[in-house]
Protein backbone atom coordinates (compact mmCIF):
# COMPACT_ATOMS: atom_id res chain seq x y z
CA UNK A 1 0.00 0.00 0.00
CA UNK A 2 2.76 2.09 1.29
CA UNK A 3 4.50 1.81 -2.21
CA UNK A 4 1.49 2.28 -4.54
CA UNK A 5 1.09 5.98 -3.19
CA UNK A 6 4.99 6.66 -3.70
CA UNK A 7 5.07 5.33 -7.00
CA UNK A 8 1.56 7.30 -7.66
CA UNK A 9 3.39 10.48 -6.01
CA UNK A 10 6.43 10.26 -7.87
CA UNK A 11 4.81 9.20 -11.14
CA UNK A 12 2.82 13.05 -10.24
CA UNK A 13 5.32 15.04 -9.51
CA UNK A 14 7.83 13.84 -12.32
CA UNK A 15 4.81 13.56 -15.07
CA UNK A 16 5.30 16.94 -16.41
CA UNK A 17 8.94 17.53 -16.47
CA UNK A 18 8.93 14.47 -18.04
CA UNK A 19 6.70 14.60 -20.93
CA UNK A 20 8.52 17.63 -21.43
CA UNK A 21 11.64 16.21 -21.92
CA UNK A 22 10.09 13.40 -24.18
CA UNK A 23 8.67 16.48 -26.14
CA UNK A 24 11.53 18.27 -26.10
CA UNK A 25 13.44 15.09 -27.34
CA UNK A 26 10.89 14.16 -30.12
CA UNK A 27 11.23 18.01 -31.78
CA UNK A 28 14.88 17.50 -31.11
CA UNK A 29 14.76 14.05 -32.65
CA UNK A 30 13.21 15.96 -35.82
CA UNK A 31 15.26 18.78 -36.11
CA UNK A 32 18.55 17.02 -35.93
CA UNK A 33 18.67 15.53 -39.50
CA UNK A 34 18.19 18.86 -40.87
CA UNK A 35 20.54 20.65 -39.17
CA UNK A 36 23.48 17.91 -40.46
CA UNK A 37 22.33 18.06 -43.91
CA UNK A 38 22.05 21.79 -43.82
CA UNK A 39 25.72 21.79 -42.40
CA UNK A 40 26.85 19.64 -45.22
CA UNK A 41 25.47 22.10 -47.57
CA UNK A 42 26.96 24.85 -46.40
CA UNK A 43 30.19 23.30 -45.71
CA UNK A 44 29.91 22.48 -49.77
CA UNK A 45 28.83 25.80 -50.33
CA UNK A 46 31.37 27.77 -48.64
CA UNK A 47 34.12 25.11 -49.49
CA UNK A 48 33.73 26.48 -53.31
CA UNK A 49 34.08 23.66 -54.87
CA UNK A 50 30.92 24.97 -57.02
CA UNK A 51 30.44 28.49 -58.53
CA UNK A 52 28.33 30.22 -55.24
CA UNK A 53 25.47 31.27 -58.02
CA UNK A 54 25.20 27.76 -58.70
CA UNK A 55 24.89 26.37 -55.51
CA UNK A 56 23.93 29.16 -53.35
CA UNK A 57 24.86 29.12 -49.33
CA UNK A 58 21.29 28.39 -47.09
CA UNK A 59 21.73 32.34 -46.02
CA UNK A 60 21.42 33.52 -49.57
CA UNK A 61 18.24 31.40 -49.95
CA UNK A 62 17.15 32.61 -46.47
CA UNK A 63 17.81 36.15 -47.75
CA UNK A 64 16.12 36.01 -50.77
CA UNK A 65 13.06 34.17 -49.48
CA UNK A 66 12.04 37.03 -46.86
CA UNK A 67 13.19 40.03 -49.59
CA UNK A 68 10.84 37.86 -51.84
CA UNK A 69 8.28 37.78 -49.59
CA UNK A 70 7.98 41.13 -48.48
CA UNK A 71 8.14 42.79 -51.81
CA UNK A 72 4.59 40.22 -52.33
CA UNK A 73 6.22 38.76 -55.34
CA UNK A 74 6.62 34.67 -53.71
CA UNK A 75 2.96 35.12 -51.92
CA UNK A 76 1.63 36.59 -55.34
CA UNK A 77 2.68 33.73 -57.08
CA UNK A 78 2.06 31.33 -54.71
CA UNK A 79 -1.49 32.38 -54.08
CA UNK A 80 -2.36 32.13 -57.94
CA UNK A 81 -0.63 28.18 -57.87
CA UNK A 82 -2.92 27.56 -55.06
CA UNK A 83 -5.94 28.78 -57.12
CA UNK A 84 -5.06 27.32 -59.96
CA UNK A 85 -4.93 23.85 -58.20
CA UNK A 86 -8.06 23.96 -56.65
CA UNK A 87 -10.26 25.78 -59.53
CA UNK A 88 -8.83 22.74 -61.42
CA UNK A 89 -10.02 19.86 -58.28
CA UNK A 90 -12.65 21.39 -58.21
CA UNK A 91 -13.72 21.12 -61.72
CA UNK A 92 -12.34 17.54 -61.79
CA UNK A 93 -14.16 16.73 -58.54
CA UNK A 94 -17.04 17.89 -59.84
CA UNK A 95 -17.23 16.26 -63.42
CA UNK A 96 -15.47 12.77 -61.86
CA UNK A 97 -18.06 12.38 -58.70
CA UNK A 98 -20.99 12.79 -61.44
CA UNK A 99 -19.48 10.38 -63.98
CA UNK A 100 -18.01 7.92 -61.54
CA UNK A 101 -21.23 8.01 -59.37
CA UNK A 102 -23.33 7.79 -63.07
CA UNK A 103 -21.00 4.58 -64.13
CA UNK A 104 -21.26 2.66 -60.57
CA UNK A 105 -25.65 2.95 -60.99
CA UNK A 106 -25.96 2.16 -63.77
CA UNK A 107 -24.68 -0.46 -66.35
CA UNK A 108 -25.70 1.56 -69.37
CA UNK A 109 -23.51 4.54 -68.52
CA UNK A 110 -20.25 1.98 -67.42
CA UNK A 111 -20.09 0.26 -70.36
CA UNK A 112 -20.04 3.45 -72.55
CA UNK A 113 -17.78 5.20 -70.31
CA UNK A 114 -15.32 2.54 -68.62
CA UNK A 115 -13.80 1.72 -72.40
CA UNK A 116 -13.08 6.03 -73.03
CA UNK A 117 -11.50 6.18 -68.88
CA UNK A 118 -9.55 3.16 -69.33
CA UNK A 119 -7.78 4.36 -72.36
CA UNK A 120 -7.49 7.62 -71.56
CA UNK A 121 -6.42 7.40 -68.09
CA UNK A 122 -2.89 5.23 -68.39
CA UNK A 123 -1.34 8.13 -70.47
CA UNK A 124 0.30 10.65 -67.98
CA UNK A 125 -1.36 13.51 -68.22
CA UNK A 126 1.05 16.08 -69.16
CA UNK A 127 2.22 13.80 -72.67
CA UNK A 128 -1.55 16.00 -73.40
CA UNK A 129 -0.01 19.79 -72.42
CA UNK A 130 1.41 20.42 -75.72
CA UNK A 131 -2.07 19.23 -77.43
CA UNK A 132 -3.78 21.52 -74.42
CA UNK A 133 -1.55 24.47 -75.50
CA UNK A 134 -2.72 24.34 -79.14
CA UNK A 135 -6.12 23.58 -78.56
CA UNK A 136 -6.65 26.05 -75.70
CA UNK A 137 -3.54 28.68 -76.55
CA UNK A 138 -0.84 29.34 -73.77
CA UNK A 139 -2.24 30.50 -70.48
CA UNK A 140 -4.92 30.06 -67.58
CA UNK A 141 -7.43 28.14 -69.99
CA UNK A 142 -4.83 25.38 -70.42
CA UNK A 143 -3.15 25.02 -67.39
CA UNK A 144 -6.67 24.83 -65.42
CA UNK A 145 -7.97 22.40 -68.07
CA UNK A 146 -4.92 20.16 -68.00
CA UNK A 147 -5.12 19.99 -64.24
CA UNK A 148 -8.57 18.87 -64.21
CA UNK A 149 -8.35 16.40 -66.63
CA UNK A 150 -5.20 14.73 -65.12
CA UNK A 151 -7.06 14.50 -61.71
CA UNK A 152 -10.41 13.46 -62.99
CA UNK A 153 -9.69 9.61 -63.31
CA UNK A 154 -8.69 9.13 -59.87
CA UNK A 155 -11.83 10.51 -58.61
CA UNK A 156 -13.80 8.79 -61.78
CA UNK A 157 -12.19 5.63 -60.30
CA UNK A 158 -12.56 5.46 -57.06
CA UNK A 159 -16.35 7.04 -56.66
CA UNK A 160 -17.23 4.15 -59.73
CA UNK A 161 -16.11 1.76 -57.30
CA UNK A 162 -17.24 2.62 -54.04
CA UNK A 163 -20.74 3.24 -55.70
CA UNK A 164 -20.06 -0.46 -56.68
CA UNK A 165 -19.20 -2.02 -53.43
CA UNK A 166 -21.99 -0.59 -51.73
CA UNK A 167 -23.43 -3.54 -49.98
CA UNK A 168 -26.42 -5.32 -51.80
CA UNK A 169 -28.31 -5.76 -48.91
CA UNK A 170 -28.21 -2.17 -47.45
CA UNK A 171 -29.52 -1.43 -50.85
CA UNK A 172 -32.32 -3.64 -50.91
CA UNK A 173 -33.41 -3.54 -46.79
CA UNK A 174 -33.79 0.12 -47.85
CA UNK A 175 -36.09 -0.87 -50.90
CA UNK A 176 -38.22 -2.87 -48.84
CA UNK A 177 -38.33 -0.24 -46.05
CA UNK A 178 -39.93 1.86 -48.70
CA UNK A 179 -36.90 4.47 -49.23
CA UNK A 180 -37.26 6.16 -52.70
CA UNK A 181 -34.69 6.55 -55.04
CA UNK A 182 -33.43 10.38 -54.09
CA UNK A 183 -33.54 9.41 -50.20
CA UNK A 184 -31.86 5.98 -51.11
CA UNK A 185 -28.83 8.05 -52.66
CA UNK A 186 -28.75 10.22 -50.00
CA UNK A 187 -28.32 8.04 -47.26
CA UNK A 188 -27.22 4.71 -48.50
CA UNK A 189 -25.36 5.07 -51.23
CA UNK A 190 -23.54 8.12 -51.16
CA UNK A 191 -22.62 7.20 -47.07
CA UNK A 192 -21.56 3.80 -48.35
CA UNK A 193 -19.04 5.04 -51.30
CA UNK A 194 -18.11 7.78 -49.26
CA UNK A 195 -14.82 6.39 -48.12
CA UNK A 196 -13.98 5.71 -51.96
CA UNK A 197 -14.80 8.96 -52.87
CA UNK A 198 -12.43 10.51 -50.39
CA UNK A 199 -9.81 8.32 -51.00
CA UNK A 200 -10.12 9.69 -54.95
CA UNK A 201 -10.46 12.71 -54.04
CA UNK A 202 -7.37 12.53 -52.08
CA UNK A 203 -5.29 10.65 -55.42
CA UNK A 204 -6.94 12.96 -57.60
CA UNK A 205 -5.80 16.36 -55.21
CA UNK A 206 -2.03 15.01 -54.98
CA UNK A 207 -1.94 13.76 -58.62
CA UNK A 208 -2.90 17.57 -59.69
CA UNK A 209 -0.18 19.11 -56.91
CA UNK A 210 2.28 17.12 -58.60
CA UNK A 211 1.85 18.16 -62.37
CA UNK A 212 0.34 21.58 -61.41
CA UNK A 213 4.53 22.68 -61.76
CA UNK A 214 5.24 21.11 -64.32
CA UNK A 215 1.75 22.74 -65.96
CA UNK A 216 3.02 25.97 -64.99
CA UNK A 217 6.60 26.10 -66.37
CA UNK A 218 5.38 24.89 -70.13
CA UNK A 219 1.73 26.71 -70.52
CA UNK A 220 3.25 30.08 -69.91
CA UNK A 221 1.02 31.19 -67.13
CA UNK A 222 2.36 34.74 -66.23
CA UNK A 223 2.35 33.90 -62.15
CA UNK A 224 2.65 30.61 -60.54
CA UNK A 225 5.62 28.85 -58.39
CA UNK A 226 6.27 26.80 -61.52
CA UNK A 227 6.66 30.03 -63.62
CA UNK A 228 8.87 31.55 -60.78
CA UNK A 229 11.23 28.59 -60.81
CA UNK A 230 11.85 28.04 -64.13
CA UNK A 231 11.96 32.13 -64.98
CA UNK A 232 14.59 32.25 -62.34
CA UNK A 233 16.95 29.96 -64.28
CA UNK A 234 17.17 32.03 -67.03
CA UNK A 235 19.02 34.86 -64.94
CA UNK A 236 20.87 31.87 -63.20
CA UNK A 237 18.97 33.38 -59.76
CA UNK A 238 19.56 30.02 -58.17
CA UNK A 239 18.33 31.26 -54.71
CA UNK A 240 15.28 32.03 -55.76
CA UNK A 241 14.62 28.95 -57.53
CA UNK A 242 15.37 27.38 -53.82
CA UNK A 243 13.05 29.74 -52.24
CA UNK A 244 10.72 28.86 -54.78
CA UNK A 245 11.32 24.92 -53.92
CA UNK A 246 11.05 25.99 -50.29
CA UNK A 247 7.22 27.46 -50.59
CA UNK A 248 6.43 24.66 -52.48
CA UNK A 249 7.90 22.09 -50.24
CA UNK A 250 5.75 24.28 -47.44
CA UNK A 251 2.53 24.11 -49.62
CA UNK A 252 2.75 20.54 -50.20
CA UNK A 253 3.14 19.56 -46.76
CA UNK A 254 0.67 21.82 -45.75
CA UNK A 255 -1.80 19.47 -47.73
CA UNK A 256 -0.39 16.28 -46.67
CA UNK A 257 -0.67 17.15 -43.32
CA UNK A 258 -3.96 19.22 -42.94
CA UNK A 259 -5.91 18.15 -46.04
CA UNK A 260 -5.10 14.20 -46.97
CA UNK A 261 -4.11 13.06 -43.80
CA UNK A 262 -7.47 14.56 -42.11
CA UNK A 263 -9.68 13.51 -45.13
CA UNK A 264 -7.69 9.56 -44.04
CA UNK A 265 -8.51 10.28 -40.03
CA UNK A 266 -12.23 10.93 -41.13
CA UNK A 267 -13.19 8.76 -42.99
CA UNK A 268 -11.40 5.79 -40.84
CA UNK A 269 -12.38 7.05 -37.70
CA UNK A 270 -15.30 8.67 -38.12
CA UNK A 271 -17.12 6.18 -40.41
CA UNK A 272 -15.88 3.20 -38.94
CA UNK A 273 -15.84 1.57 -42.43
CA UNK A 274 -12.63 0.75 -43.54
CA UNK A 275 -13.17 -2.89 -41.61
CA UNK A 276 -16.68 -3.58 -43.05
CA UNK A 277 -15.47 -2.99 -46.22
CA UNK A 278 -12.60 -5.02 -46.24
CA UNK A 279 -14.28 -8.04 -44.67
CA UNK B 1 -25.71 -17.48 -68.20
CA UNK B 2 -27.40 -14.14 -67.21
CA UNK B 3 -24.19 -13.18 -66.19
CA UNK B 4 -21.96 -14.24 -69.64
CA UNK B 5 -25.42 -12.54 -71.96
CA UNK B 6 -24.45 -9.25 -69.11
CA UNK B 7 -20.92 -9.38 -70.54
CA UNK B 8 -21.42 -10.24 -73.55
CA UNK B 9 -23.54 -7.03 -73.96
CA UNK B 10 -21.05 -4.67 -72.12
CA UNK B 11 -18.34 -5.67 -74.99
CA UNK B 12 -20.91 -5.05 -77.69
CA UNK B 13 -21.23 -1.60 -76.13
CA UNK B 14 -17.39 -0.78 -75.62
CA UNK B 15 -17.03 -1.41 -79.16
CA UNK B 16 -20.04 0.76 -80.15
CA UNK B 17 -18.65 3.39 -77.58
CA UNK B 18 -15.43 3.31 -79.05
CA UNK B 19 -16.58 3.13 -82.49
CA UNK B 20 -18.68 5.91 -81.88
CA UNK B 21 -16.33 8.25 -80.25
CA UNK B 22 -13.87 7.66 -83.09
CA UNK B 23 -16.51 8.53 -85.79
CA UNK B 24 -17.57 11.42 -83.98
CA UNK B 25 -14.02 12.76 -83.76
CA UNK B 26 -13.80 12.07 -86.99
CA UNK B 27 -16.54 13.98 -88.20
CA UNK B 28 -15.22 16.97 -85.88
CA UNK B 29 -11.86 16.57 -87.64
CA UNK B 30 -13.17 16.86 -91.39
CA UNK B 31 -16.10 19.09 -90.78
CA UNK B 32 -13.44 21.27 -90.71
CA UNK B 33 -14.52 23.15 -88.24
CA UNK B 34 -11.23 23.61 -86.51
CA UNK B 35 -8.24 23.65 -88.72
CA UNK B 36 -6.93 20.15 -89.92
CA UNK B 37 -3.38 21.25 -88.55
CA UNK B 38 -4.54 21.03 -85.06
CA UNK B 39 -7.19 18.10 -85.28
CA UNK B 40 -5.54 15.35 -87.54
CA UNK B 41 -8.11 12.70 -88.71
CA UNK B 42 -7.42 9.43 -87.63
CA UNK B 43 -5.91 7.43 -90.23
CA UNK B 44 -3.54 10.77 -91.17
CA UNK B 45 -2.25 9.73 -86.95
CA UNK B 46 -2.30 6.55 -88.08
CA UNK B 47 -0.36 6.97 -90.94
CA UNK B 48 2.28 9.11 -89.55
CA UNK B 49 2.82 6.29 -86.38
CA UNK B 50 3.57 3.62 -88.99
CA UNK B 51 5.66 6.07 -90.80
CA UNK B 52 7.35 7.05 -87.56
CA UNK B 53 7.62 3.25 -86.63
CA UNK B 54 9.02 2.32 -90.14
CA UNK B 55 12.00 4.44 -90.72
CA UNK B 56 12.99 3.84 -87.13
CA UNK B 57 12.13 7.29 -85.45
CA UNK B 58 9.50 6.38 -82.75
CA UNK B 59 11.94 3.13 -82.05
CA UNK B 60 14.78 5.66 -81.12
CA UNK B 61 12.11 8.34 -79.18
CA UNK B 62 11.19 5.62 -77.58
CA UNK B 63 14.34 3.42 -76.60
CA UNK B 64 15.64 6.93 -75.53
CA UNK B 65 12.89 7.57 -73.12
CA UNK B 66 12.76 3.45 -71.87
CA UNK B 67 16.49 4.00 -71.14
CA UNK B 68 15.96 7.32 -68.94
CA UNK B 69 13.26 5.76 -67.31
CA UNK B 70 14.45 2.48 -66.67
CA UNK B 71 18.01 3.68 -65.46
CA UNK B 72 16.46 6.37 -62.80
CA UNK B 73 13.83 3.15 -61.70
CA UNK B 74 16.29 0.87 -61.09
CA UNK B 75 18.36 3.51 -59.50
CA UNK B 76 15.29 4.23 -56.79
CA UNK B 77 14.45 0.66 -56.52
CA UNK B 78 17.68 -0.04 -54.97
CA UNK B 79 18.32 2.95 -53.01
CA UNK B 80 14.68 3.03 -51.90
CA UNK B 81 14.50 -0.61 -50.96
CA UNK B 82 17.85 -0.68 -48.70
CA UNK B 83 16.80 2.15 -47.14
CA UNK B 84 13.54 1.16 -46.89
CA UNK B 85 14.35 -2.15 -45.14
CA UNK B 86 17.64 -0.41 -43.04
CA UNK B 87 14.66 2.52 -41.63
CA UNK B 88 12.64 -0.52 -40.72
CA UNK B 89 15.10 -2.35 -38.80
CA UNK B 90 17.11 -0.01 -36.92
CA UNK B 91 15.47 2.69 -34.96
CA UNK B 92 18.32 4.88 -35.54
CA UNK B 93 18.55 4.77 -38.87
CA UNK B 94 14.16 5.89 -38.93
CA UNK B 95 14.95 8.29 -36.66
CA UNK B 96 17.33 9.80 -39.08
CA UNK B 97 15.67 9.61 -42.32
CA UNK B 98 11.93 9.53 -41.52
CA UNK B 99 11.61 13.66 -40.99
CA UNK B 100 13.72 13.52 -43.92
CA UNK B 101 11.85 11.92 -46.04
CA UNK B 102 8.36 13.15 -45.07
CA UNK B 103 9.94 17.09 -45.27
CA UNK B 104 10.82 16.10 -49.05
CA UNK B 105 8.09 13.78 -50.34
CA UNK B 106 5.78 16.65 -51.03
CA UNK B 107 7.57 18.15 -52.87
CA UNK B 108 6.85 17.72 -56.80
CA UNK B 109 10.03 15.97 -59.03
CA UNK B 110 9.35 18.40 -61.88
CA UNK B 111 10.15 21.84 -59.52
CA UNK B 112 13.47 20.45 -59.10
CA UNK B 113 13.87 20.23 -62.53
CA UNK B 114 15.25 23.89 -63.33
CA UNK B 115 17.15 23.29 -60.72
CA UNK B 116 18.48 20.42 -62.25
CA UNK B 117 19.11 21.87 -65.04
CA UNK B 118 21.62 24.48 -63.85
CA UNK B 119 23.66 21.88 -62.49
CA UNK B 120 24.00 18.61 -64.90
CA UNK B 121 22.98 20.33 -68.05
CA UNK B 122 20.16 19.53 -70.39
CA UNK B 123 20.34 15.69 -71.38
CA UNK B 124 20.08 12.28 -69.97
CA UNK B 125 21.91 13.13 -66.44
CA UNK B 126 18.79 15.39 -65.65
CA UNK B 127 15.93 13.28 -66.75
CA UNK B 128 17.31 10.46 -64.71
CA UNK B 129 17.74 12.32 -62.01
CA UNK B 130 14.08 13.26 -61.56
CA UNK B 131 13.19 9.99 -62.38
CA UNK B 132 15.01 8.76 -59.70
CA UNK B 133 13.54 11.33 -57.13
CA UNK B 134 10.02 11.02 -58.24
CA UNK B 135 10.34 7.31 -57.89
CA UNK B 136 12.34 6.65 -54.77
CA UNK B 137 9.48 8.02 -52.54
CA UNK B 138 6.71 5.43 -52.96
CA UNK B 139 9.29 2.50 -53.43
CA UNK B 140 10.68 3.75 -49.74
CA UNK B 141 7.46 4.44 -47.91
CA UNK B 142 5.75 0.49 -49.22
CA UNK B 143 9.14 -1.40 -48.38
CA UNK B 144 9.43 0.45 -45.34
CA UNK B 145 5.44 -0.32 -44.12
CA UNK B 146 6.08 -3.90 -45.80
CA UNK B 147 8.89 -4.92 -43.40
CA UNK B 148 7.08 -3.55 -40.24
CA UNK B 149 3.75 -5.36 -41.13
CA UNK B 150 5.50 -8.63 -41.17
CA UNK B 151 4.18 -10.83 -39.16
CA UNK B 152 5.37 -10.81 -36.01
CA UNK B 153 4.90 -14.52 -35.19
CA UNK B 154 6.71 -15.72 -38.46
CA UNK B 155 9.77 -13.86 -37.01
CA UNK B 156 9.49 -15.65 -33.65
CA UNK B 157 8.64 -18.78 -35.03
CA UNK B 158 11.58 -18.50 -37.33
CA UNK B 159 13.57 -17.85 -34.76
CA UNK B 160 12.54 -20.67 -32.53
CA UNK B 161 13.66 -23.25 -35.35
CA UNK B 162 16.77 -21.63 -35.38
CA UNK B 163 17.45 -19.48 -38.20
CA UNK B 164 20.12 -17.31 -38.07
CA UNK B 165 19.79 -13.35 -38.45
CA UNK B 166 20.71 -14.07 -42.74
CA UNK B 167 17.83 -16.59 -43.66
CA UNK B 168 15.22 -14.92 -40.65
CA UNK B 169 15.77 -11.71 -43.70
CA UNK B 170 15.74 -13.98 -46.80
CA UNK B 171 13.32 -16.49 -46.15
CA UNK B 172 11.08 -14.98 -43.94
CA UNK B 173 11.84 -10.95 -44.09
CA UNK B 174 11.44 -10.58 -47.89
CA UNK B 175 8.99 -12.77 -48.76
CA UNK B 176 7.06 -11.25 -46.30
CA UNK B 177 6.99 -7.60 -47.42
CA UNK B 178 7.09 -8.71 -50.76
CA UNK B 179 3.37 -7.53 -51.60
CA UNK B 180 4.13 -4.14 -50.43
CA UNK B 181 7.43 -3.95 -52.22
CA UNK B 182 5.71 -5.00 -55.38
CA UNK B 183 2.71 -2.38 -54.87
CA UNK B 184 5.97 0.21 -54.23
CA UNK B 185 7.29 -1.03 -57.81
CA UNK B 186 4.35 -0.71 -59.33
CA UNK B 187 3.55 3.13 -57.65
CA UNK B 188 7.33 4.07 -58.39
CA UNK B 189 7.10 2.69 -62.02
CA UNK B 190 3.78 4.86 -62.59
CA UNK B 191 5.41 8.10 -61.31
CA UNK B 192 8.15 7.54 -63.05
CA UNK B 193 6.95 7.15 -66.36
CA UNK B 194 4.93 10.29 -65.67
CA UNK B 195 8.35 12.22 -64.48
CA UNK B 196 10.01 10.94 -67.22
CA UNK B 197 7.61 12.50 -70.42
CA UNK B 198 7.68 16.07 -68.16
CA UNK B 199 11.48 16.03 -67.49
CA UNK B 200 12.05 15.75 -71.30
CA UNK B 201 9.64 18.49 -72.31
CA UNK B 202 11.07 20.86 -69.86
CA UNK B 203 15.02 19.91 -70.29
CA UNK B 204 14.63 19.11 -73.66
CA UNK B 205 17.23 16.68 -75.39
CA UNK B 206 17.47 15.30 -78.91
CA UNK B 207 15.65 11.76 -78.02
CA UNK B 208 12.61 10.69 -75.91
CA UNK B 209 8.80 10.73 -76.59
CA UNK B 210 8.18 13.43 -74.26
CA UNK B 211 11.08 15.60 -76.25
CA UNK B 212 9.10 14.56 -79.58
CA UNK B 213 5.74 15.79 -78.27
CA UNK B 214 6.81 19.14 -76.90
CA UNK B 215 8.90 19.71 -80.26
CA UNK B 216 6.11 19.21 -82.80
CA UNK B 217 4.16 21.77 -80.90
CA UNK B 218 6.95 24.38 -82.32
CA UNK B 219 6.14 22.81 -86.14
CA UNK B 220 2.05 22.50 -85.77
CA UNK B 221 2.58 18.57 -86.20
CA UNK B 222 -0.11 17.39 -83.91
CA UNK B 223 0.01 14.16 -86.25
CA UNK B 224 3.06 13.37 -84.71
CA UNK B 225 2.19 14.41 -81.00
CA UNK B 226 -1.04 12.32 -81.52
CA UNK B 227 1.47 9.62 -82.76
CA UNK B 228 3.78 9.32 -79.59
CA UNK B 229 0.49 9.62 -77.22
CA UNK B 230 -0.61 6.50 -78.45
CA UNK B 231 3.31 5.18 -77.92
CA UNK B 232 3.27 6.66 -74.36
CA UNK B 233 0.40 4.84 -73.62
CA UNK B 234 0.88 1.38 -74.85
CA UNK B 235 4.38 1.34 -73.44
CA UNK B 236 2.76 2.10 -70.36
CA UNK B 237 0.26 0.22 -69.96
CA UNK B 238 2.35 -2.59 -71.52
CA UNK B 239 4.54 -2.65 -68.05
CA UNK B 240 1.98 -2.32 -65.70
CA UNK B 241 -0.09 -5.28 -66.88
CA UNK B 242 2.65 -7.26 -68.44
CA UNK B 243 5.40 -6.87 -66.62
CA UNK B 244 4.10 -6.26 -63.10
CA UNK B 245 1.24 -8.05 -63.27
CA UNK B 246 3.75 -11.23 -64.55
CA UNK B 247 6.32 -10.31 -61.59
CA UNK B 248 2.97 -10.41 -59.42
CA UNK B 249 1.51 -13.83 -60.67
CA UNK B 250 5.24 -15.25 -60.40
CA UNK B 251 6.02 -14.44 -56.72
CA UNK B 252 3.22 -12.95 -54.20
CA UNK B 253 0.28 -14.85 -55.79
CA UNK B 254 3.00 -18.39 -56.39
CA UNK B 255 3.21 -17.54 -52.24
CA UNK B 256 -0.04 -17.43 -51.82
CA UNK B 257 -0.04 -13.61 -50.05
CA UNK B 258 -1.72 -11.55 -52.07
CA UNK B 259 -5.19 -12.43 -49.37
CA UNK B 260 -2.82 -11.76 -46.56
CA UNK B 261 -1.76 -8.38 -47.90
CA UNK B 262 -5.09 -6.88 -48.47
CA UNK B 263 -6.89 -8.70 -45.58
Amino acid sequence: MQDVTTIAVASVSGGPTRAGQERWRAIWRNVFPFLVVGAIWEIIAWSGAFPRKLFPTLEDVAVSLVQLTISGILPHHAVDTVIRLLSGFALAAIVGLALGMLMGRSQRAEDICLPLVSILAPIPGLAYTPLFLLWFGPGEVAAVLLVAFVSMFPVIYNSWTGVKAVKEIWIRSAQSMGADRRRMFRYVILPGALPYILTGLRLGLAQAWRILVAVEMLAAVPWGLGWLIFGAREFLNTDAMMAGVVVIAVIGLTLEKYVFQKLEDYTVVRWGMMESMSS
Amino acid sequence: MTNQKQRRRSIVRAVITLAVAAALYQAVALSGYFPPVLMPTIPTIGGTLRDMLADGTMFEHAGATLYRVLFGFCLAVMLGMSLGILMARFKAVENFFLPLVSALMPIPSFSLVPLFMLWFGIGNLTTILVVFYAATFPMLFNTWSGVRAVNPLWLRAAGAMGADEKKLFWKVIIPGAFPFIITGMRQAFLRSWIAVVGAEMIAASDWGLGWVIFDAKEFLQTNVMMASIVVIGVIGFVFERVVFGSIERATVQRWGMVRMAKG
